[in-house]
């Protein structure tokens, strides 16, 4: 019976703990409206302000990125309404927010993307933040406004690696999967 | 020259930066998705300002999240005061961070490190 699938699916996220799940295109009003709900969510779970905190800052970092990569994507007429949009899925486990992104990306860019993760992944405390300050000082902002700071803003308000894989999906795109964990 | 004040929003920090007094006020949240179009009106006032800033300004930064699009832009305007701070014009920083957010803390203590004004690191219970 097909109707059985909205109780596998309610089912498989209630197992996950998954608090919050969106599949689509990432607009302003869009982040706007997720971040009030994750605000009212944490509150109701009782997640100290602390690390409440600590998640919206990483959330919103996370979020900005699949805004803006789709914004990057858009400038190109030839990809498809898939292609420009995105999922991000956020799990309560135990004590641990699990924030979790996935996004189409062009292959040519995969190598030197992994590189950067690795890298930041090497990184000690002292180190990312000795990374940020030096960024901050010397990048400039992109037309977007974006600062190349991301990344080693997440994993400095995490506190954990960031966890990362990709799928290729053709010899021209790949599923950019991104894990980052909060305890 | 006017006042600038603008109303904070869901993304948005409050503006009250007042001429008269020299008071520069930044409050609550700042994470816009593009921070340049913010803070471009920030900018262009201070750089009024600075043509003819009071003898004492004071900046108040009282913010309870900002993004990395915005730490550029803030970076920014500490530049710009940093430019004013000469002569018999006195410049002060005052950051703000909630009790036990030692994010904002540090966040506080790098901005401190790179710019060249004095700069208070302030605890407060609530900002």
């Amino acid at each position: 019976m097909v109707l059985k699938d909205v109780y596998d699916f309610y089912k498989r996220m209630e197992d996950e703990h998954v608090i919050l799940s969106f599949k689509g295109v990432f607009t302003s009003e869009l982040l706007t409206s997720i971040l009030h709900i994750m605000d009212i969510k944490m509150s109701d779970l009782g997640i100290v302000r602390k690390k409440k905190k600590r998640v919206f800052h990483v959330l919103v970092e996370c979020l900005q990125n699949l805004y803006h990569h789709i914004e990057e994507v858009n400038e190109n007429q030839e990809e498809t309404l898939l292609e420009k949009a995105a999922l991000i899925i956020v799990k309560h486990d135990g004590d641990r927010i699990v924030i979790r992104t996935g996004n189409y990306i062009h292959n040519q860019g995969i190598e030197e993307f992994t590189e950067r993760l690795a890298e930041i992944n090497t990184l000690a405390p002292e180190d990312l933040r000795e990374e940020y300050q030096k960024k901050l000082l010397n990048n400039e902002l992109s037309e977007k406004g974006t600062a190349g700071l991301g990344l080693i803003d997440i994993a400095r308000k995490s506190k954990n690696k960031l966890g990362y894989q990709f799928i290729e999906i053709d010899d021209r795109t790949s599923f950019f999967c991104l894990s980052v964990v909060i305890e | 020259m006017k006042n600038l004040y603008l109303e904070g929003s869901a993304k948005t920090p409050a503006v009250d930066f007042d001429v008269n007094t020299g008071v520069l006020v930044l409050r609550g949240r700042s994470i816009p998705e593009n921070s340049i179009e913010f803070f471009r009106p920030i900018k262009e006032w201070l750089d009024v300002y600075g043509i003819e800033p009071r003898i004492a300004t004071r900046v108040e930064v009282r913010l309870e999240y900002f993004n990395t699009s915005s730490s550029k832009c803030i970076l920014d305007l500490f530049k710009r005061l940093e430019r004013m701070n000469v002569g018999p014009t006195e410049v002060l920083i005052n950051w703000y961070f909630e009790k036990d957010d030692e994010d904002m803390e540090e966040a506080g203590e790098d901005f401190k490190s790179i710019v060249k004004l004095p700069f208070e690191i302030i605890e407060v219970d609530e900002i």
